[in-house]
């Protein structure tokens, strides 16, 4: 495999994984990929690493904060 | 006032995910529910000049960083670094991607849902420097497109996907850092890179 061509392809990598890339280039990466292993597990294991990231940054909201907001939207629309 | 029920309708939902964004701004949970409470006040206020149609999760967003940025960033307890250094490409993929794999007999990608906690996962985000943390929360956490985190930033393009890119090698260097302390993995060995290069 050509080197320029991991090069591309690993620094196209977040553009890809954010799918902002245009369709021309997604077609060239993906064809890359099909034809190389290890470029390949690197975007498989960059596509994992976000999605564990996402995953692991949720929160619970606590529970009174939405009847808090309420609250303060009500005072608001009586002192309009 | 604006219309009272179409803000609950449209704006309430966002409640969650902007809770989460807070929590990761603020570092703390008064902190972070004083900022939702306060960018709902100001949405609600500014809601009457808000366009229906255009991107209304992008304003709160943008409600809710600037308020962060104008209110709690002068709060912050911990002096802000505001750099990074340079973190290279697929820095934990370089680590730890194969060394699990063959560890375990599993494919890596298996290992990474396992390998990190919620709170380091939080803390690693949190220890960014806060305009690259921001930049990151938008877009893996809040799943923002660049041209949305554009206008929340009120930055061109190019500075987003700079900081996204700068942000999330650090990010991955932190995660690393956390891996090795706990003696997860032997800081000595690395996977072999794709390309040869670096």
């Amino acid at each position: 495999m050509a080197e320029h061509e991991c090069d591309e392809a690993i620094s196209e990598l977040y553009s890809y994984l954010d799918g902002e890339l245009n369709e021309a280039t997604v077609a060239h990466i993906e064809s890359h990929l099909r034809q190389c292993s290890p470029c390949l597990e690197a975007y498989d294991f960059e596509k994992e690493l976000r999605r564990m990231i996402t995953a692991k940054s949720s929160e619970e909201m606590p529970g009174d904060l939405r009847r808090r907001i309420i609250d303060v939207l009500d005072r608001l629309d009586e002192n309009a | 006032m604006a219309d009272r029920s179409t803000f609950t309708e449209q704006a309430l939902p966002h409640l969650d995910g902007l809770y989460a964004a807070a929590m990761r701004m603020t570092r703390n949970p008064a902190d972070a529910e004083d900022l939702v409470q306060e960018t709902m006040v100001r949405a609600y206020r500014g809601f009457e000049g808000f366009s229906d149609g255009t991107n209304l999760r992008a304003w709160l967003y943008r409600i809710l960083t600037n308020t962060f940025i104008n209110i709690y960033r002068a709060k912050q307890r911990r002096p802000e670094q505001t750099e990074l250094g340079e973190v290279e490409d697929l820095y934990l993929y370089n680590r730890i991607g194969g060394l699990e794999a063959a560890r375990m007999g599993r494919s890596a990608e298996d290992e990474l849902m396992d390998l990190f906690s919620e709170s380091e996962v939080k803390n690693a985000i949190e220890e960014l420097p806060e305009q690259f943390r921001i930049a990151v929360l938008l877009a893996d956490v809040e799943g923002f497109a660049y041209k949305e985190i554009a206008e929340i930033l009120d930055v061109p393009i190019g500075t987003v996907m700079s900081r996204l890119h700068r942000g999330r090698k650090s990010l991955q260097k932190t995660l690393y850092g956390f891996a090795v302390q706990r003696g997860l993995t032997d800081p000595s060995l690395s996977a072999p890179v794709p390309g040869g290069s670096d």
